[in-house]
This record gives structure tokens, sequence and C-alpha cells, in this order.
């Protein structure tokens, strides 16, 4: 389990390193490297070349400001899960953190990785989907912008040109005291996700639901923006009964069967999940429905 | 071949290696330096084994480039006692608690548990399961551990009160 | 007197060393000029090889050598692997060449081998040798590997199955036609590999000088693997070390003796240098042996009140392609189903079947879990059926302490009737069961339930055959410093060895523990010797180390009388120092003695006198021992999810009498987590044709700390007859009765639904297809 050799490059700025992927054959980019460095332990993943964006000035960091959020590519997990700004504008980062692999590997992996790897199962891809944010590009042509629930387009592919690196996330500040839901099925804590869902939930005038977002991961080959749900809890009271009718539009899905889970309990987790979530959120922001947490 | 000249510190002492890129930590440690106390589990980031701290944060070394430690400090389970040689206190209470039978987790788990101790000084035993709930170990079924590292917080805050 | 150390919690010696990383495991070992070594393995799960191209990587990078089965030496080119416990006639199980002969029979097996100057390299190497193979059909399940049109897994066989084993007393038929009733039930078990946290290794190297050939590896048993090297290398045994230095666990798959063990050391010899081979973990998945399935079916007979009056049944068991550790797995299941309990008429038949997938071997509790699942499995349907409380059928059934010792008409392994010298087994359940509150339990349950939670309880007894033979040594002897140097052949894997030997020599020879020193699992520095297995280190060597520093102390007592002129009786020893009672106390230090007892150049020695102060003892077992116990566990399972949790664990544990309960418990508590691996998630999973599916740790799933529970064990010391030390033996009990009580009380957690579950690993997915099937999401709503 010893890597191919490959060339390693570690360029200090961000134009090197677009300079040095448009310029190298079969290279790879590496970032927290907790499943590319695995992957190419096992020698699935066998670059000629690596360009380390590790060292690449300006890519990482949690920033606020004109009511956006801004969270660089190679900010760490852990550094988000810990960050002050999350847990005051952007919680459920944190809260789904807690559920991605271990501090170990919350310490090297960031969120660009996370994102570029698009493994189906992976929380952050999903939370930034939910939060409807926007994934930065930078490519030999210049800056990009793609939607984080179109990014991921399939098993561990996304909207990134070969010669494109991610560089942030950017988010509209989710409203202030907006409620947040996360839950997930693994066989173990800190292993990826059977099936998960997350949700935020906005009341608006009279308690009723202003915005609704749910996101479903580990169930299709891409994070999963369930719209029938969402629309299913807009401008209603948020209540037991609203929230199983909503939950009940993921058996509407057709997830994703292999020898971890099948199809169908995969959708009946997703239901089940995706109840708890919304659940969750109501309690955050007063509601409580009901069902223990 | 790519060839990388790594200057890195380990346990306070500086080092200078040139070395191919796809060397990775744990191995450049245990066999380009003879530091063998980071053992090497499962090699795809699961098991733990090869724990170390890199600039004071637990990394996998399986899964970092040693090219990519240059210019850090990395700290091993052979850092960890006293210039004298006494255990460190989660060390001794490994013993008094036999928190290891094999010893093969046992570094890894000692230097997950450095990090976590020195964040969380009166840890409950379910906080520390969590901490180490990436550090497989086959032998004690954890509880000797868990006992270990609750006896040393309790020491080290004692100690440091 | 110094402290007795028997019965202590004493800190162990390993520690101070692994704590600090400064273990020595094999590939901790390097020599100079050292090369490395990679192994091709097949692809294919049953392949004819009609070539194999080495020569592109003998020509890659810092390649010194690729060897394929026609380079090796001697007898390695033709004969299979010796076995080490002989096969009944008929029996058609073996072990595989040391490296594919023609034909592959699992992926995994080993085709070639590249030596290069770093593993790097050599695994770069390996990926050019180009293997010609004609893939042949092959079979993974054992059940369709039986059926008359599978594919033999080997070759030159006609058929699959490869051995049929019957077991059995008593007229069965009468006790099922008189039965008031008749239970059956079919299972499914599986248990997967030991997996260590240290992968397989071996390092070999020939020093010039001396003409010794020493090998490291990462074994249970250095001097069967010296035995067995030998013969395939045509050596003297005295020319061969055998060290397995510090073992990053066992757990049974490091107990044979791996094709990897004879190459590397055949390379090692080709090539003049150094070789080293450390097993990956990919590698470790599809080469290590593992247990595999078993499919069981199973019926009991019982009377109006639950008492048993006859059980009968039979098993199709996977063998593998190889079994390395001989045809004992069929026998350890008949022997260990009865468990604790009377069961007047008894009938088991196993059919071995042979399937393409990696060699098997006993793992930790070597076939009981499964036999006790069966078994405890039953009772609880017993009781269900019969409205019956599951503690009460089973203490109708259990055999009582007075009954002891009581012989079942089952012959075991040593070919000695089963018989239970020692053992309380009501008491040890009734401990159990008092420490879970077992009688608050209902109300428990209750109150949970009325708060939306599913908590449930499962107990689970059983008996484990420990300490078999044929022996174990020990060599003690009192160094000029007066430290005293013991070395055994008892290997040590984490279990604490050199720590329970020197607190029995400790007491024996009456010195401080701190001045001895325990080698284990060196070839070189005892000359007989078996290893580790069948809980048997307490036992054997613990009886060896008993006896061996006896001895000593008989030594030091005799040469201090004489020197103080004294009677042998007025000898006091402790504390490594000898003295005489009277007098002036006299006294002489172990230091002083161990010179005295070598004499001086032309002085004589006393008559009958003999030199230096030393003895070697080596303990043979007359029959197996038994230890037992009860496992009580209480478990949350979230209905909607299929999760399960275990809040809480006991253990009413008896293996005679406690040597340090502080080791005990650590084994015990490592059983338990072993065991809920296999109740809830261990599963090594093939596809039909053979290919292994889970072969990393994100697939093939151990058990975390956030899995285990923190065990509560009660230490029943019933004293076992059959040694002098009265032990019976704690390595693999904590594994053997797990499964049955976490699977038990996860029934009993979904009872409202009537749910049943006979399979081990039991998965969430399983236990919301069955509450799905017994409509249970009629009732339950997600939140």
């Amino acid at each position: 389990m010893k890597p191919q050799a490959f060339a390693y490059h570690a360029p200090r700025g961000l134009n090197e390193a677009i300079a040095l992927l448009a310029r190298l054959d079969n290279a790879k980019l590496l970032a927290g490297g907790q499943s590319l460095v695995a992957m190419m332990n096992f020698r699935v993943v066998a670059p000629d070349a690596i360009v380390d964006l590790n060292g690449v000035a300006g890519l990482d960091g949690i920033a606020v400001g004109g009511e956006r959020l801004r969270i660089g590519a190679m900010t760490r997990q852990r550094d988000i899960e810990v960050s002050p700004l999350i847990a005051r504008h952007a919680p459920l980062f944190a809260a789904a953190l807690a559920h991605v692999g271990h501090r170990q590997t919350r310490n090297r992996g960031t969120i660009g990785g996370s994102l570029a790897h698009a493994d189906p199962a992976a929380e952050l891809p999903a939370i930034c989907a939910v939060h409807d944010a926007v994934v930065e590009l930078a490519g030999p042509r210049g800056t990009r912008r793609v939607e984080a629930r179109d990014f991921c387009t399939d098993f561990m592919t996304t909207a990134a040109a070969p010669e494109e690196i991610v560089t942030a996330i950017e988010m509209a500040l989710p409203p202030r005291g907006h409620g947040f839901g996360f839950a997930e099925f693994a066989r173990r804590h800190g292993d990826f996700a059977l099936a998960g869902a997350a949700a935020l939930v906005v009341l608006g005038a009279g308690g009723m639901v202003d915005r609704a977002a749910v996101v479903l991961f580990g169930v299709a080959h891409a994070p999963l923006r369930l719209a029938q749900a969402e629309e299913a809890l807009r401008g209603r009271a948020l209540t037991r009964a609203g929230i199983l009718a909503a939950a009940a539009a993921a058996r509407a899905i057709t997830p994703i069967g292999d020898m971890h889970a099948s199809a169908d309990f995969r959708r009946h987790l997703v239901e089940v999940l995706l109840a708890r979530a919304l659940r969750d959120a109501a309690l955050r922001i007063g509601v409580d429905v009901g069902g223990g947490a | 071949m790519s060839e990388h000249a790594v200057t890195l510190t380990v346990n306070g002492v500086a080092h200078a290696r040139t070395i191919e890129g796809r060397v990775n930590l744990a191995d450049f440690l245990r066999h380009t330096l003879g530091l063998t106390g980071t053992h090497v589990g499962c090699e795809h980031g699961v098991c733990g084994a090869c724990t170390v701290l890199v600039d004071g944060r637990s990394v996998r070394a399986c899964l970092m480039f040693a090219v990519q430690a240059d210019g850090r400090a990395v700290t091993t389970v052979e850092g960890l006692a006293a210039a004298d040689g006494g255990l460190d206190p989660l060390q001794a209470a490994f013993r008094e608690h036999h928190g290891l039978q094999c010893g093969f987790c046992t570094p890894g788990m000692l230097m997950t548990l450095t990090e976590f101790l020195r964040e969380n000084k009166t840890p409950s035993a379910a906080q520390v399961r969590e901490a180490i709930g990436g550090n497989l170990c086959r032998c004690t079924g954890y509880a000797g551990i868990i006992a270990a590292a609750l006896a040393a917080a309790r020491r080290i805050a004692a100690d440091g009160a | 007197m110094g402290t007795r150390q028997f019965g202590a919690r004493v800190r162990r010696s390993e520690d101070a060393d692994l704590l600090r990383g400064r273990g020595r495991y094999v590939d901790d070992i390097h020599l100079p000029s050292m090369l490395h070594a990679y192994f091709v393995r097949s692809p294919h799960a049953h392949a004819l090889m009609k070539g194999v191209d080495m020569a592109a990587a003998r020509a890659a990078q810092g390649v010194a050598a690729v060897l394929a089965i026609e380079d090796l030496p001697g007898a390695m080119r033709s004969a299979r692997i010796p076995t080490v416990i002989a096969l009944d006639d008929g029996v058609a199980l073996r072990t595989q060449h040391c490296l594919a002969r023609g034909e592959v029979n699992h992926v995994g097996q080993p085709v070639a081998v590249v030596i290069a100057r770093t593993a790097a390299l050599a695994e770069d190497a390996a990926a050019h040798v180009a293997v010609d193979y004609d893939v042949l059909a092959a079979v993974s399940d054992a059940r369709a590997a039986l059926a008359h049109d599978a594919p033999p897994v080997h070759c030159d066989l006609s058929g699959n199955l490869a051995a049929l084993v019957a077991n059995g007393y008593g007229d069965v038929e009468a006790a099922f036609a008189g039965a008031a009733h008749v239970f059956s039930d079919a299972f499914w078990m599986h248990r997967g590999g030991g997996m260590a946290m240290e992968t397989r290794a071996v390092v070999a190297h020939e020093d010039g000088a001396s003409g010794m050939l020493t090998v490291w590896s990462s074994t249970q048993t250095p001097h069967l693997g010296q035995r067995i090297l030998a013969e395939l290398l045509a050596r003297g045994s005295d020319t061969i070390r055998a060290i397995a230095p510090h073992v990053g666990g066992g757990f049974g798959p490091k107990a044979p003796f791996y094709p990897e063990e004879a190459v590397i050391p055949a390379a090692a010899l080709l090539l003049g240098q150094p070789v080293k081979w450390t097993e990956d973990r990919h590698e470790h998945f599809l080469s290590a042996a593992q247990e595999h399935d078993q499919y069981w079916t199973l019926a009991i007979a019982v009377d109006q009140s639950g008492r048993i009056l006859g059980l009968r049944g039979e098993m199709i068991l996977d063998a593998g392609a190889f079994a390395p550790w001989g045809n004992v797995m069929p026998n350890i299941a008949a022997v260990t189903l009865p468990g604790p309990y009377v069961v007047p008429a008894y009938g088991f038949a196993v059919k071995v079947a042979l399937t393409n997938k990696v060699a098997t071997v006993p793992v930790r509790g070597a076939g009981r879990p499964q036999a006790v699942f069966a078994m405890e499995r039953m009772l609880d349907r017993v009781a269900r059926e019969l409205s019956i409380d599951r503690a009460e059928v089973r203490r109708r059934n259990l055999i009582a302490a007075e009954a002891m010792p009581y012989t079942r008409p089952l012959v075991f392994r040593d070919a000695k009737p089963i018989t239970y010298q020692s053992g309380d087994f009501p008491r040890a359940m009734h401990m159990a069961l008092a420490s879970a509150r077992y009688d608050g339990f209902k109300d428990r349950q209750a109150r949970a339930r009325a708060g939306g939670r599913h908590i449930g309880i499962g107990i689970a007894n059983y008996v484990e055959a420990t300490g078999l033979g044929p022996f174990e040594g020990v060599s003690v002897r009192v160094l000029n410093t007066g430290k005293v140097a013991v070395a055994t052949g008892a290997a040590d894997q984490g279990q604490g060895v050199r720590t329970t030997l020197a607190q029995v020599i400790a007491d024996a020879i009456g010195c401080r523990i701190e001045d001895i020193e325990v080698r284990v699992g060196d070839t070189g520095a005892i000359a007989q010797g078996v290893g580790a297995f069948a809980s048997r280190q307490a036992i054997i060597a613990g009886s060896a180390a008993l006896m061996a520093g006896e001895a000593v102390r008989r030594q030091i007592v005799a040469l201090a009388a004489r020197a103080f002129a004294v009677e042998e009786a007025e000898i006091e020893v402790a504390d490594g120092v000898a003295s005489a009672r009277g007098g002036n106390r006299p006294a002489l230090s172990f230091a002083a003695l161990a010179r005295l007892a070598q004499g001086e150049p032309g002085a004589a020695f006393a008559a009958g006198q003999m030199p230096g102060l030393e003895h070697v003892a080596y303990f043979a077992p007359a029959q197996a021992s038994f230890c037992n116990g009860t496992h009580v566990a209480e478990v949350e399972v979230d209905a909607l999810t299929g999760a399960v949790r275990v809040l809480d664990y006991c253990v009413g544990h008896d293996s005679g009498r406690v040597i340090n309960p502080m080791i005990v418990e650590g084994q015990v508590q490592g059983g338990v987590a072993h065991g809920i691996g296999n109740a809830l998630l261990e599963w090594m999973r093939y596809d039909e044709t053979g290919q292994p599916l889970t072969t990393t740790f994100a697939d093939y799933l151990l058990p975390t700390a956030t899995d285990v529970p923190t065990c509560r064990i009660a230490h029943i010391e019933t004293p076992n007859p059959l040694n002098p030390l009265g032990v019976t033996g704690a390595g693999e009990g904590g594994a053997i009765p797990a499964p049955a009580a976490i699977v038990a009380a996860i029934e009993d957690a979904l009872s409202p639904y009537g749910v049943r579950f006979c399979e081990m690993p039991l998965t969430p997915e399983r236990i919301v297809a069955a509450l799905r099937e017994a409509g249970a999401y009629a009732r339950l709503a997600p939140i």
C-alpha cells in the first residue's frame, strides 16, 4: 500500500497552482488528503503529479462581510467546527462536522477538498447545498461560481473542470434565529453516512414557515435538495403532522443501493432522518413538535 | 522520481533529509528517522495507530506525505516522557489502568488523547469515547483506555492546581 | 516474606517500553542491507496458471529478485506446507503451497514474490509480473458449494464436501418422540477475522559467520514455525531461530504457519541478504486466515416445564480453500453446544465445505461463539414458547455445582471425554444477573417503553474448553546479577504473559517481581515450545512456571543450607535473599548464591550438587480444562433505524483462581468487545464469484470506543484441580457468549413486535426489514 511514484509540486500562489495544473499530465490537487492519500495508498488513484495546495497563500479562513459568509477552500474542517463565526451565523456546519470522520481527519481535511472529492455520503457538500452556497472556482480563464446544489454532478464528479481549483464557498448569511437540524445514520460514529438529512427553517409572521430548505445525502450520487418537502413546509405552521408529511416526500426518491445498504433501506432511513432533522430545527426555534430529541 | 529536501523537528530535535515525494510521514518517522514508536495499522486513515501531532494537532501520519511536514514540528510517542525518562501523567495512567495490552494502538491513542486532554480539562467518559472513536484497539475493549484518560485528566488538573 | 503476587493487581512489566514507543515489533527491525518483499497475489478466486512472466519485473528499478514456486529451494518447490494437526482419514482439507503451483483457489493467494531495495519499489515491480490465468468457475457460498453440480474448489477434487463429522450420545429419536415440545430454528453465523492491529510481518536473515538463520515473525507460535521451516528447508532446527518479538495482537489468525513465513527466509537464503515483508492491511483481508460462515439447523426437545430432553442439529461449515489448523472446528462446535446444560440425548453432524475463499483458522473463541449463539437462542425460544422467564428456563437446565466433576460422553480434541472438573454455573449466572439488576429489568423496560424507548436484556451462558496440550515449558535461571531470567515457549500478543508468569515465579522462588526478566516467543531461549491458542498460557505455561520456580527454590535452599551448614528446613527465601532462621541469621543474596552455584575451578561439588541455579519444567495437561461464565447485555434499539446501543454489560466469569484480576478483566473486556463486533458489525463479504468485497477498515467494521461499554465483571473462582495453580484460562471467554446475549437483548427490546433473529452479525438493515415485515411501522412514527 505504497503510492505509485509522483512528481510533487508545492506552489506558493494560486496562479502558480493553476499554471501547474494546466501544464502537468495526470495531476491531482492535494488539499487535506484524507480521502485522496488513502486512495493513492491503495493505488486506486495513481497520479503522475501532485499539486499540493497546503502552501498556497490566501486559500483558508472564515470571514463575514456584507451579509455574506465566505469560507476559504483550504480551511480545515476542525477550524470550521470550532469557529465562533460559524457558531453565530451558520451553526448547521458545526452540527454536521461533528459527524465528519474523526478529530485527526478534521484537523487535516478541508471544506474545499470535501467538495471537490464529492463523495455522495459526504456531509459538507450537502450542507453547502442546503445553505444555497456558491462554490468559487479559479482556472486559467479566471474565476467563476457554481451553485453548490449543482456542484456535485454525479458519483465523485463535480462541475469543476480538470484545470480548475475550488477556492472558496460563499453564501448569504442565514437569517438570525433560523432553525437547523441535522440527522444521519452511520454504522459507527464518524463513519460515512448510509443516509442523512439536514434542514434549515425560517419562521415568518404568525409563526408560519417563511423559508425551508432540506437536503438529503448518502442516498443519491450527489446531495439532493427535496423541493417537494420544502414546498410542503412553506407557508404553514411547524407541526408534527406537517413535518411527517414533508418527510414522506422522501419516499418518492430512488436511492442508490450497495453492499452497505439497499435502496429500500436508504429510502426508509432518509424519511426518518429528515423528520428528525426537521423536528430538531423546529425545536431550535422554540417549536416543540414532540417525539423527543 | 522526485526527491525533496525536508527540514523539520521531531520531538524538538531538528532533522534534515532528502526523500521521495511518495513517502508518507509515518514511514518517514519509522524508517528514515528510526522512530518506530509510531505504528502503521491500515495505511488508509481508519485505525489511528499512526496518529502523531503536527504543530500540536493530531493527524493521521499515513495520510500525510513527509514532504508536507517540511518546516513543521512533529511530536511522536517518543516525545511524551520527560527528559529523565519518567512517564507523563497519561502514560502513567495507561499503565495504572491497564490501558494497553499488545501495545500496537497505544502510541496513536496516547497522541490523540494528548491533544484532547490539552483542550478538555474535565472530560466526561462519553467525550473520551468520542475522542478516541477514530483509534481502533482490538485488545482492550477500550475500558482501560477510558479509565486512564479520565484519571490522567484528574491528575493533570491536580498537578496544575 | 515478600508480598504475595498471585491474585494481586500487579502492574504489567510489558508496559514501560510499550508506552514509550520502545516496543520492538517485527516491522521495527532494521538490518543493514535489508531488502523488502511484496507478494503478487491471485486476483481470481479460482484459476489455472498457464505461465508467469517475470522478466519485466526482474528488470524493474531496484529489484533484486522475483521468485515463483520453481525458484524456491528444495521441498518448497513441490510440498504443501506441513500440517500441524493431523487430519483423519477421508478428510479432504489441505494446506497451501508456499507459492501457488499451477492453480489458485482464492483471491489473495500468493503467486510470486518481488524482492527489492524498498517496499515501494517491490510493489511497483509486482505490477509487472504477468500471470497468464485460465479463469475457472468458483464458489463462495458453502451451501452452494455442496450442490452436486457446484464447481470444485480444487481441480483435483471431485466435490467440495471435505469432511462429515458426527457426534452425539443417548437415544435422540426417543427423546424427541416423547417430548412435550419440539422447536427448531435455522441460523446463519459469521465471524470474520481476528483483525489484530498489527498485520503479519516477517524478517529473515542468515548470519554468515554462525550459519544461523534468524526469522522474526509476528506469530503466536514461533516454535511451530521453526519446526515447519526446518522441514521445508531441510535444515536442522538448531540452525533456525524463530522469534516472535512484540506482537501486536493475535486472536487466532497468527497461529498457523503461512506461506510468507517460508518464502521470506527462502529469499533471504537465496540472496544472502536480510529480507523483510510487512503485510499491508489490504493483503491482510485477502490472505490472513479467518472464520467463515456457518449454517445451522437445530432442534430442541423439552418437557412441559422447559427441561431439555434432547438436542439435535447439523451445520454446514465453510472451511475456505485451505485449513492450516486442521479440522478442529466441527468437534469444537459439537462439544460446546450443550454447554452448561443437562442434555440427556444429543446428536450433531457437521458437513465441512470447501469454498474459494481465504484459509480458515479458529478466531478468538474458536467456533464457540456460534455454538453458544445457537444454544442460547434455542433456550430463549423455549422460554418464549412456554412463557417461562429466560433466566428460569436456564436455571432449570443448568448442571448443578454438586454434579461436578460432570462427564458428558463426548470426546474432545484431547481424545478424552468432556469432563467439567470445576465451575458453579448457577452461581455464575446468579452473579451476572444480580449485577445486571435483572429482577428489576421488566419495570425499567416498561418505563422506557412508556417514553417511546426500546430497551431489552439478554442472557447467555457458556462453557469453554481451554488449556489444550500438548505442553508448554518454562526455564528459570538465577543470574550472577541476582536477577532471575525466565524463558518460555508461550508467546505473547498482548495477554501479559510476562507479568503473569513473573507473578507465579516470584512467589514460587522468593524474589521481587522486578528482578524477574521474562523472555517469550524465542526458540533461542528455550528449545521446546508450542505457542498461544486455546486460552492456554496461564494454565500450561503458568503451571510450568510454578514447577520451574519451585525447583530452583529447592536448589537455592539446598545451596544455602550447605553454605550455612544448617538443615534445609532452617532456610527461608524471600525478596531474593536466602537466610537461615537461626544463629546470627546468615544470609546470601541470589547474586552471591548464583556465583556459589558455579563452584570454583579445581574445587569439588558436594555429592549430588548440580551447577547453577536453573531448571526447565514442562507441564503437559492430562486433559482440557473448562472455564465458564454468564453474560447479560442490556441494549437500546432505535426501532426506526435499527441502530443498537449496548447500554450495560455484566459478566459473571469463572476462570478458576485468578493470578492477576487486572489482566483477566482486560481479557474479558477485550473479548466482549470482539463479541460486540461479531454481534453487530463484523462481516467479511464476498460476491458469488469469490471476490472479497470488504477489504478496508471502512468496509469491514471493527467496534470502536463508542460501541463498547465498560463491562462490570464479577469473578467466581472455583479452583481447577487439573493444574497446580487452579486456573482455567481467560483469553477467549469474553468473546464467546457476547453475540448471543446481545442479539437476545435486541429481540427482547423489540418483543412488542414479535420479531426474531437467528443470525450474527445482526445489522440495522435486517432489524428494520424484520420490523417492517412484522408491521411495526404502522405503530412507529419517525418522530
